[in-house]
């Protein structure tokens, strides 16, 4: 056990902490739980009702307070557990509340009206998951369409983005021709002019061009993207020459080349792009907002804040549907992280 | 990266969703084929080259350049050819102020006051964003058990959507949120952090903070990753403090990726919008202006939208940008040279 | 099908010029070897007749038809390159395919032209393997079945056996030779391995710094090189070359001094040249031998690199540096003085400038 431990907290002092050990642990613990810890409790608080979402102090659980219909009573009443004058315990349900003082009664009994200081009682309390924070606005909201819009625009911007981009790379890796660094220039010149600079006349030729109000509005402008042409590219010119030389010799047309020999080759970056592009397109927002304003068109991201920032609130959804939003993301992480890893740290690109 | 063979030929399922985008690309194949009878295999270059050029011409260029004309329009119309000329007006409106440092003796008040927002956001923003990445950084690079795990952990947040990012840390913040349940234990009172000017400014510091930071480690993790280890082995040996073997070997090496790192990083501050718009809108007030809301509220959400004021500024802020773009690939450059002397 | 005439050709990359006045025509069915040193063009040459570079100047034909601007996809030739070239992602089978496919060649003739090349090939039993599942010979005879499924009119073989071991190339470069005679297609072959130049080729084209040096038969290259450079570079281990002055000597003899003053009588047809004048005569180490009878000349051992079936001398004779290549073993120790026969050898002779001074016999 002590060898565990010693081999799970190794140390750089030889014979007890050395400081930086320590703030090494409080570091990492502590990263733990502000890096995570949000997104959890964001994750509890979507299965909460919206009376457990008002409560203060909150619960970590999903709780609810258990109810019972009672004769005589048209509502369901909530149920308290009362220690009795006797210092016996009974369960009770509240008529109503008068100052620190309830009126309750027992459900055996329902005429009988018993007074209790709100002290002495406390709800009875089950965990319940409000699912239907999930449910309800997959029925009664628009967020199936908001989910479609986003699986629309992140798919199609990520199938344009791969063919596209490859089609530029393939161009700027494996052919000379005058304009060749130009070109190249140009397109890593275009980092510096991202969405924000140029928002106003960007708006203006997508309307002009009748994108306005329209998803592929979305997805054109955000297509073309240099990073991804920077990485193909530097991923083609390891492809051997001579391959195409062949293939030329094998009677393939350049499109053929293109398609079935260079894209299988570039697989390994291919994916990796797409995965990033993935993750821009489904997290875009500036640029959907600006551009959509019929409540049918919003991605997610763009109804989910709409929805946020309307003056009544409806917490239980919003979380939901922002742990729904989450889900695509997460999903990547968990599972494709080490692409996405290596290749920051091989172009620093994001 | 090196070009890997794929392993395996893909499963049969695959291999049938494949069938109908093989027969397009055969079906395209033949008129293509006469395209490069036309044009010659080097004509083809071209070819392959246009759908992004023209995406890039149409997208990116052209608005980059009309920007400046409409920057020296007046008006509320969409349309260039429907705008009138005004010159520089909209400059000068942007810079008529009796005082500069106080935003309420501006014509364009709010414009300055989200100048000043914005820079008050970087100095902190960008300081504090370096020393947390760069101290994350210096730990996932000890001797750790499940290093990799740890790095996730503090990468985790990067891939959240900035409208994520915003609406988590707004349930945090808010009156029954988890921050007031922990001052609470402590007994404090709960407070509303986001109707706070001084407060609200804080977290749009520290959530944008919270939601990046791994990237930047992830940068720098790398860059100390290559620094030879018996590099530290020869320091030891001759006797040299860690303390001293951090400035001396480690801070020197990691100096070109450390100003990458600062220089994407006061890019980006530089251009904050999004999980700020999310998690307090601007507010309370101004207090949480950015620039780039400036130039979204004025181009776009406003009722009198003045599209010309705003591209006037988004080109006062392009200029700021691509400065700081010149210095990062001079900065690159210069680390390049440095590598290859190594 | 498959004649092939280059006239004048050039080509040039940018401001280097890299081919000159290139003049060659090869016949149907004939094997021709490009040799030459490293960069000296032989791969260039060779992919401008494939069609992959387009030659600066000259005319290049295919069976009388001027190709220049026909694409390489149209000239209906093959190439084998000195990497394979093999697609990684396609299965041995595909990689046969693949070019037949682009012809839109029905399914059965191409299934049946893979099985014959396999079986010629011997490489039935991997078929369905990835090139990266190879050895490297399996890899080289999967290339050249690439090329023989297509029927080309002629094949072109950048260096195709430079990637293996000695043993393999050996054999492979028998296979190459007994293909050549099955097929009777026409073959351009690039090396700059002479020993393959001399056992593959009908012809050799000798290049250097892109100009033709010659062309001619193995042995016509052999014992009547153009020029020094001919000279040394074909045959093993190389050439000698010793410096000294000819005069003439009566009609169809000249006397060569040697520097040191040995002297040597030579048969020689011209008089092209002045008396004294500078010559260099060679002499292949295989034609000297170890002799002390009249006219040899004195030499001192260097080295002694005994390999069994034959003895290699490396001598100093005067300063100049003489290799001789002894049949069977001799007990000869560096520093020994011994005294060397070039009466029995052939000897050529080149003037000033490389040339080849014409012998009478
Ligand atoms: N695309 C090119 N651009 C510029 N120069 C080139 C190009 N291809 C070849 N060269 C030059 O042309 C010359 C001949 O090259 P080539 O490949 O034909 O030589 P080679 O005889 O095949 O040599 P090796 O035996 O090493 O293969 C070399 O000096 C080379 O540098
Ligand atoms: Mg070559």
């Amino acid at each position: 056990m002590s060898r565990l431990a010693e081999f799970i907290f190794r140390r750089r002092g030889r014979n007890g902490w050395h400081w930086t050990d320590i703030f090494t642990w409080v570091w990492l613990i502590g990263g733990l739980f502000i890096m995570f810890g949000p997104a959890v409790w964001l994750v509890g608080s979507s299965f909460k009702s919206p009376a457990a979402l008002a409560e203060f102090p909150p619960s970590i659980m999903p709780y609810v307070t258990q109810k019972a219909t009672i004769e005589g009573y048209d509502k369901p009443l909530d149920l308290y557990e009362v220690t009795m004058p006797d210092g016996s315990k009974k369960v009770l349900a509240e008529v109503r509340r008068i100052g620190i003082v309830s009126q309750m009664v027992s459900p055996e009994k329902p005429t009988e009206i018993v007074k209790v200081k709100i002290a002495e009682r406390t709800p009875v309390r089950t965990m319940s998951f409000a699912t239907s924070n999930y449910s309800e606005p997959f029925t009664h909201f628009d967020f199936v369409r908001y989910l479609w819009n986003s699986v629309f625009v992140t798919v199609t911007a990520t199938l344009i983005t791969l063919i596209v981009n490859s089609m530029a790379a393939f161009a700027l890796s494996k052919y000379e021709f005058r304009g060749r660094t130009f070109a190249m220039l140009l397109i890593l010149a275009t980092l510096m002019v991202p969405l924000s600079v140029i928002m106003v006349p960007l708006y203006s030729i997508v309307s002009a061009l009748g994108l306005f109000n329209n998803l592929w509005g979305v997805i054109l402008p955000t297509v073309a993207t240099p990073t991804g042409v920077f990485i193909l590219r530097q991923y083609m010119l390891t492809i051997p020459d001579e391959l195409i030389d062949a293939a030329r010799m094998d009677k393939a047309s350049e499109w053929q080349i293109y398609w079935r020999i260079i894209l299988p080759l570039t697989a390994p970056a291919l994916a990796v792009l797409a995965i990033f592009s993935v993750v821009w397109r489904w997290n875009d927002f500036l640029w959907p907002l600006i551009v959509l304003s019929r409540k049918e068109l919003y991605t997610l991201q763009v109804g989910l804040s709409i929805y946020s920032g309307e003056l009544n609130v409806q917490w239980h959804f919003i979380l939901a549907m922002t742990v729904v939003t989450m889900i695509p993301v997460v999903l990547v992480f968990i599972f494709l992280q080490r692409f996405i890893t290596t290749g920051i740290a091989g172009t620093g690109l994001k | 990266m090196k070009a890997d063979v794929p392993k395996g030929s893909g499963s049969g399922l695959g291999e049938t969703a494949m069938v109908p985008v093989r027969l397009a690309m055969a079906a395209i194949d033949a008129p293509l084929r006469f395209v490069q009878r036309r044009l010659g295999i080097g004509g083809m270059a071209t070819f392959f080259l246009l759908p992004n050029m023209l995406i890039f011409g149409i997208f990116v260029l052209l608005p980059f350049f009309i920007n400046f004309a409409y920057s020296m329009t007046g008006g509320t119309a969409l349309f260039l050819p429907d705008r009138s000329f005004v010159g520089g007006d909209q400059y000068a409106r942007l810079f008529d102020c009796a005082n500069y440092a106080d935003p309420n003796s501006c014509a364009e008040d709010t414009f300055w006051t989200a100048v000043g927002n914005t820079a008050w956001f970087v100095v902190l923003q960008v300081t504090l964003m370096i020393l947390f990445s760069l101290v994350t950084a210096l730990i996932l690079n000890r001797d750790l058990m499940a290093r990799s795990f740890w790095r996730a952990v503090f990468f985790f947040p990067v891939l959240l959507s900035p409208v994520v990012v915003g609406l988590i840390w707004k349930w945090i913040l808010q009156r029954q949120g988890l921050l007031n349940f922990g001052l609470y234990g402590l007994g404090f009172e709960p407070y509303t952090w986001l109707n706070d000017r001084n407060w609200s400014f804080a977290a749009t510091v520290g959530v944008s903070i919270w939601a990046h930071m791994g990237f930047y480690t992830l940068i720098l993790l790398a860059g100390l990753q290559a620094i030879p280890k018996d590099l530290y082995e020869a320091a030891e040996m001759d006797g040299t403090r860690p303390a001293r073997a951090f400035w001396r070997i480690t801070l020197p090496l990691l100096m070109p990726n450390l100003l990458v790192v600062i220089v994407l990083v006061l890019i980006r501050a530089v251009q904050i919008f999004d999980e700020v718009y999310v998690l307090t809108g601007g507010g309370p007030g101004t207090s949480t202006l950015y620039i780039t809301q400036y130039i979204y509220e004025t181009g776009f959400a406003t009722q009198l939208r003045n599209p010309g004021l705003a591209a006037a500024a988004s080109i006062l802020m392009g200029g700021v940008l691509v400065v700081l773009t010149l210095v990062q690939l001079g900065l690159g450059r210069k680390g390049e040279k440095k590598g290859a002397r190594k | 099908m498959g004649h092939i005439k280059l006239t004048s050709v050039t080509k040039s990359f940018g401001a280097v010029d890299v081919l000159h006045d290139i003049n060659l025509e090869i016949q149907d069915g004939e094997f021709v070897v490009f040799v030459g040193p490293s960069g000296c063009g032989k791969s260039t040459l060779l992919r401008m007749i494939a069609g992959l570079e387009k030659p600066t100047g000259g005319e290049l034909s295919i069976d009388g038809k001027v190709v220049n601007d026909v694409p390489a996809a149209d000239r209906g030739l093959a190439m084998v390159f000195q990497s394979y070239a093999l697609y990684p992602h396609m299965s041995v089978r595909q990689n046969l395919a693949f070019g037949l496919e682009n012809t839109r060649m029905p399914k059965a003739e191409i299934a049946e032209r893979i099985a014959e090349a396999a079986r010629m090939l011997e490489i039935e039993a991997y078929l369905e393997r990835r090139p990266g599942q190879l050895s490297g010979g399996q890899r080289q005879r999967v290339a050249i079945g690439r090329a023989i499924v297509r029927r080309p009119v002629a094949f072109l073989l950048d260096e195709p056996l430079s990637n293996l071991d000695a043993e393999l190339r050996g054999s492979t470069r028998a296979e190459l030779a007994a293909l050549h005679a099955r097929l009777s297609a026409t073959m351009i072959y690039v090396t700059h391995d002479q020993v393959e130049a001399m056992t593959l080729a009908d012809r050799i084209v000798v290049l250097r710094a892109g100009r033709i040096e010659q062309i001619g038969t193995p042995l016509e290259l052999y014992n009547r090189p153009a020029n020094r450079f001919v000279a040394g570079f074909i045959g093993s281990p190389h050439m000698n070359f010793l410096e000294g002055t000819l005069e003439a000597a009566g009609s169809g003899t000249a006397v060569a001094t040697l520097k040191g003053g040995h002297q040597l009588q030579v048969p020689i047809e011209n008089r092209a040249f002045a008396a004294g004048a500078p010559i260099t005569l060679g002499v292949r180490p295989q034609h000297i031998t170890l002799d002390a009878g009249e006219n040899s000349i004195p030499a001192k051992i260097r080295l002694v690199e005994a390999l069994g079936s034959e003895t290699v001398l490396h001598a100093d004779v005067a300063g100049q540096k003489l290799l001789v290549v002894a049949p069977g073993q001799h007990d000869l120790a560096p520093g020994a003085d011994i005294r060397l026969s070039l009466t029995a050898a052939p000897i050529h002779l080149f003037n000033d400038k490389g040339l080849r001074l014409e012998r009478a016999v």
